[in-house]
């Protein structure tokens, strides 16, 4: 771990600012992600500004019927929270679906969606990656890719977004708020948040550097079951291999790209009156495995038909 | 000539008076380790403050380092010392034994510029602190000439030849045999590398008092790696103190040294201050063994009635370049199922891998996960039941060699399961139970493990207070070893459990071989056993020798030992008051076990068992272990609340081997893709499920003089089958590429149609 200085800020606005006047730093929350990679140099950060103790860590009813939840509250906190279980599901089990309970309790909201991918080769430092150093290569590539992504992935980057929170609230159509360095705060939809790997895998988000997520905000959710269903190599602790979350007739799959991924021509073809079997096809349509990872076009199909089928059979 | 026969006579473990041998007793030092307290090796306080080591391992698996740039981790602050081969201190070349009995020879670190394997430590970092180590550990700069590694197993098999001094086994004629039978089962089965991934890693706390070296490591054997040590550092033997107090875990990756001791005494003694290194966890993965990939081909040849004419295990594995170990798979088989003509043997090609080395249970844990599901595979085709398929082929007597079995409970374990478990309510079709989203199927496997006794020595001290203190040269690597000594000694003095102190696990107690092949407990006990009866003699002696006590002219052999009291018939004292007069200092003897020298006349294993209830959901090919029993013969049981846990980690490691764990080689490095736990998938505890092991009573008068064998490594032997057999019992599905995971399970589920 290089060394570096660390504040905790007083406010969001102290934190932007210290962000925006100090070279190399970066937020911490609950830390069980950064610190896991400071430890092993794939992040440097000089100075941390802890956001963990900043008044944001309250869940609220929005004036229109959705409900906003701070950047700071633990993931634990979110998944019990009785309107969250209550009225969105789907987020509950996503959460539960997660890490194990030590981690839950001290991940919040905003650095669950900000959690950098589970690729091997990111973590090895021995091997190139261009999302750790860029325009080093990326070794997964020809590699033991099993699970490397099948929507969106370039020659520059095959990883997935490991997060399964982001899929509900992806499903769910929530916004995040944030709060830039000019003080200045904007919405951006769950759905631009993240960014495909393109030429340029490091960059993950369309966050810019010092902005600050303060909230997500759910709108109200959308008539029908919910279900959040993952797929992963052990019963608990442990990334997935593919994930689905649906919310009514709103879908989206995890573990399959750079960004949790809205199956939005499943939408269209649930609209016109395809059977969830078909419509996962569509959507299928425009994957491109990879060899070792091809199992995630025939575990997609057949999760998502049968999560799509279940929750419309509970609710819609 | 020594004999089994010597042991027939009584002795205290076997009257088991206070019936304190078998009892579930709680863990001797679990209060010190669910506190916190127990010092591990990296935690024991030195009596001065300690630096850190770092290591730093290859970025290579083959070649040579090309260039050393240590000044930016010189300059890091904090850091006292950076080493690689070109400035490490000298040390003796490797296998040296200046001592010609050393039971280990010099393992130098840092030795040259050459790679052996990916993670090779090659620098290490010292620093005031473990941060400032690790800082400057980041900043050794080394560059390489890289070869091409030759690590692809799969792609090796043509090139493996048997291991050195060994030959196939053949026993009738065994292709023709096979041949002929009218049913035939000819499959393979592949286990990938596993890794050890004990809780506490590989760690070393040294420093030097005058001229000796205090050294505290994690360690599953005493002595070579006092003897290792002191070879490499060119010490006297005597000159060297090795302690092992508390061990988070072994499983066979700890029965040897590794550079964290060697470089852990070279920096204490150049800085002259206690030093502390440690692996880290992803240092583990490589630094240190693992179990080898393995290749199984089973062939099994049988009548219609089910008997097996012909049996062949033929299994293909790999070690390191400059290593010689074996993964024996195929020969726990040779003692198993009754069949006129059998072969088998083993392949070894060796690879620019990190060493292989033994697993809990090496050779049974790989190999039943082939021939127990072979056997399920057979019973299919016979249309029989795999339980009455394995009684069918029960032999009278040891298969290969004729010699008769010391004791073989193996069918009423089966029978026994079969009931407890509900296997009558097993459906022979697979496919036809659902319960919601699951296909629900039973399995079954059996169990085997081979048992054995070592050399070993034990002392018992009585003191003033009537207190028992053993003293031994093993180890404790969390599984009850403590606690079972502690029972001996406290039934064979007749002194209530509170009275006895146990202290293992240093050099300078009477030497025991330490924890592995499940031999530790039988070994370490027997010993304890021969030293407690050494002093019963010798308190019995002292007491009616001596005028002043009431036992005084007795016979020494009259004299009872009980809750803390020594009398013959109405005279009596406590022990505490004879030895507070007696022999004020105390009473130190020492005991002995040896094997028997006619105790291979007879063929003698652990056996056992397993029963495994999974769901598979046929959507996405997800396993679930839903319940699990096995049932074992091993031997009198010590401390039914001991030996269970020790059975049923291995049914749980069983469960870890069929559906998670295993590591890959990326071919292009030599290097393992899984690096750390979140990676590598050992079963957590959603993984289990309802699972309970049952002990058959068992006394093995063969075995050693207390009829005790060996639980440690028995439990996960076929469990992992049990499992795979299940599975295909749900889903009509068999994977025989270890681990069974969802995309391996799926595209099964889909060829069926499913
Ligand atoms: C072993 C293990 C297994 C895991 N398994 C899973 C799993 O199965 N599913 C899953 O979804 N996740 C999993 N995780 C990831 C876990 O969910 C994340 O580590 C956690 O959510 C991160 O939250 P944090 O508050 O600890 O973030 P931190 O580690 O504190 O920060 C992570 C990143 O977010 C940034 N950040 C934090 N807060 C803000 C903010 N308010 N605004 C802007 N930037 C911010 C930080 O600068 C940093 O870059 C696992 C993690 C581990 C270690
Ligand atoms: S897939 Fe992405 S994260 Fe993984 S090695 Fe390639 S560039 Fe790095």
């Amino acid at each position: 771990m290089r060394a570096f200085t660390y504040e905790r800020a007083g406010d969001a606005k102290a934190a932007v600012k210290a962000a925006a006047s100090t070279p190399g730093a970066r937020f911490i929350a609950g830390g069980t992600n950064l610190l896991d990679l400071m430890k092993l140099e794939i992040e440097t950060p000089a100075h941390l500004i802890d956001v963990s103790r900043l008044n944001m860590a309250t869940i609220e009813a929005t004036l229109d019927g959705g409900l906003r939840i701070g950047a700071a509250t633990s993931n634990s906190t979110v998944a019990a929270d009785p309107q969250v279980r209550a009225r969105y599901p789907v987020l509950s089990q996503a959460i539960v679906a997660g890490g194990s309970p030590q981690l839950r309790n001290k991940a919040s909201v905003g650095g669950n969606l900000l959690q950098r991918t589970r690729c091997a080769y990111f973590y090895d430092t021995s091997k190139p990656c261009n999302k750790r150093a860029p325009r080093t290569g990326c070794s997964a590539l020809e590699g033991l890719n099993r699970n490397a992504a099948i929507f969106g992935a370039t020659d520059h980057c095959i990883a997935t977004h490991t997060s399964d929170m982001a899929v509900a609230l992806t499903a769910l159509g929530a916004n995040v708020e944030t709060l830039m360095p000019s003080g200045q705060s904007r919405t951006l939809p769950m759905l631009v948040l993240h960014r495909l790997p393109g030429e340029t895998p490091e960059i993950e988000t369309c966050l810019e550097t010092g902005e600050l997520i303060t909230a997500v905000v759910l709108p109200p959710p959308p008539p029908g079951g919910q279900i959040y269903r993952k797929v992963r190599d052990r019963a608990s602790y442990a990334g997935g291999l593919a994930s689905v979350a649906v919310a009514g007739r709103q879908v989206a799959l995890g573990m399959v790209a750079h960004k949790p991924w809205r199956a939005s021509a499943v939408e269209t073809a649930l609209a016109s009156g395809a059977s969830p079997a078909e419509a996962i096809a569509v959507e299928l349509e425009g994957a491109s495995p990879l060899g070792r990872n091809d199992f995630k076009l025939p575990l997609v199909a057949r999760l998502a038909a049968a999560a799509i089928s279940e929750a419309n059979g509970r609710g819609a | 000539m020594s004999s089994v026969h010597d042991w027939t006579p009584n002795n205290p473990v076997k009257e088991n008076r206070s019936g304190l041998i078998g009892k579930p007793v709680d863990r001797y030092e679990g209060p010190l380790k669910v506190t916190g307290t127990a010092p591990y090796a990296y935690e024991v306080q030195p009596p001065s403050p300690p630096a850190y080591g770092v290591m730093v391992g290859a970025a290579i698996a083959a070649g040579r380092i090309t260039g050393v740039d240590i000044a930016e981790a010189e300059a890091t602050p904090g850091v006292l010392v950076v080493w690689t081969h070109l400035n490490a201190p000298p040390q003796a070349p490797r296998g040296t034994k200046a001592h010609p009995r050393s039971s280990a020879g010099s393992r130098p670190a840092l030795e040259s510029d050459r790679i052996f394997f990916f993670g090779q430590p090659v620098a290490l970092v010292v620093g005031e602190t473990l941060e400032a180590a690790t800082a400057g550990a980041h900043r050794v700069k080394l560059t390489y000439a890289a070869d091409t590694p030759d690590v692809d197993f799969r792609a090796s098999l043509d090139r493996a030849v048997s291991p050195s001094g060994e030959e196939d086994i053949e026993v009738g004629d065994f292709v023709r045999g096979f041949t002929s039978s009218p049913i035939q089962v000819d499959e393979t089965w592949e286990t990938p590398i596993q890794n050890h991934c004990q809780m506490e890693p590989c760690a070393s706390t040294v420093w030097f008092e005058g001229e000796k070296c205090i050294a505290h490591t994690s360690i599953q054997m005493v002595k070579p790696a006092q003897h290792g040590l002191a070879e490499t550092l060119g010490l006297p033997r005597d000159d060297v103190h090795l302690l092992t107090r508390y061990i988070g875990g072994g499983f066979g990756g700890k029965g040897q040294t590794y550079d964290d001791l060697i470089l852990a005494a070279l920096a204490a003694k150049a800085l002259g201050r206690p030093v502390k290194v440690a692996y880290t966890r992803q240092q583990m993965m490589h630094g240190t063994i693992h179990r080898p990939a393995t290749v199984m081909q089973v062939r099994l040849g049988a009548e219609k009635d089910g008997r097996l004419n012909a049996f062949s295990m033929m299994t293909w594995t790999h070690c390191h370049r400059e290593g010689n170990f074996t993964e024996h798979a195929s020969n726990f088989a040779r003692a198993l199922y009754a069949a006129p003509n059998r072969l088998t043997g083993h392949r070894l090609v060796k690879l620019d891998l990190p060493g292989a080395g033994p697993m809990r249970a090496p050779g049974e844990a790989s190999g039943t996960l082939a021939l127990e599901c072979a056997m399920d595979e057979l019973a299919e085709k016979l249309g029989l039941d795999p339980v009455e398929l394995r009684i069918r082929n029960e032999p009278e007597t040891d298969p290969e060699n004729g010699r008769p079995f010391s004791m073989r409970q193996l069918v009423r374990c089966l029978r026994e399961g079969a009931q407890q478990f509900g296997w009558d309510r097993r459906l022979p079709t697979p496919g036809l139970v659902r319960e919601g989203r699951w296909l629900v199927g039973m399995g079954m496997a059996t169990a085997i493990r081979g048992n054995f006794l070592l050399p070993a020595k034990c002392s018992f001290t009585v003191d003033a207070d009537g207190v028992i203190t053993v003293r031994q040269g093993m180890t404790d690597i969390g599984t009850g070893t403590y606690t079972v000594l502690a029972q001996i000694a406290a039934e064979t003095l007749g002194v209530p459990l509170g009275h006895v102190k146990v202290e293992i696990g240093d050099s300078e107690f009477p030497p025991a071989p330490g924890s592995g092949g499940q031999f530790g407990a039988a070994t370490a006990g027997s010993a304890a056993l021969a030293a407690g009866q050494n002093l019963r003699t010798a308190i019995a002696e002292l007491a009616t020798g001596d005028e002043a006590s009431p036992l005084f002219g007795g016979r020494p052999v009259d004299v009872t030992f009980q809750d803390g009291v020594i009398a013959i018939e109405n005279r009596s004292e406590t022990l505490a008051s004879l030895i507070s007069r007696a022999a004020p200092e105390g009473l130190t003897v020492e005991g002995e076990i040896k094997p028997a020298q006619d105790a291979r006349e007879w063929s003698q294993q652990t056996y056992g068992g397993h029963y495994c209830e999974v769901g598979v959901d046929p959507v996405t090919g997800e396993v679930r272990v839903r319940r699990m029993l096995g049932v074992f013969a091993a031997g009198r049981i010590l401390n039914a609340k001991t030996a269970r846990s020790q059975l049923t980690g291995g049914m749980i490691w069983g469960i870890g081997s069929a559906l998670t764990e295993g590591n890959a080689v990326d071919t292009r490095y030599g290097s393992l893709i899984n690096q750390d736990l979140a990676q590598y998938l050992a079963p957590v505890q959603a993984d289990i499920g309802d699972l309970d092991a049952i002990m058959l009573d068992e006394v093995d008068d063969k075995a050693n003089p207390m009829g005790v064998k060996g639980v440690g490594e028995l439990g996960n032997s076929g469990a992992g089958a049990a499992v795979a057999n299940a599975i295909y019992n749900a889903c009509g599905v068999r994977v025989r590429d270890y681990p069974i995971t969802p995309d391996k399970l799926l595209a099964g589920l889909i060829a069926k149609g499913l």
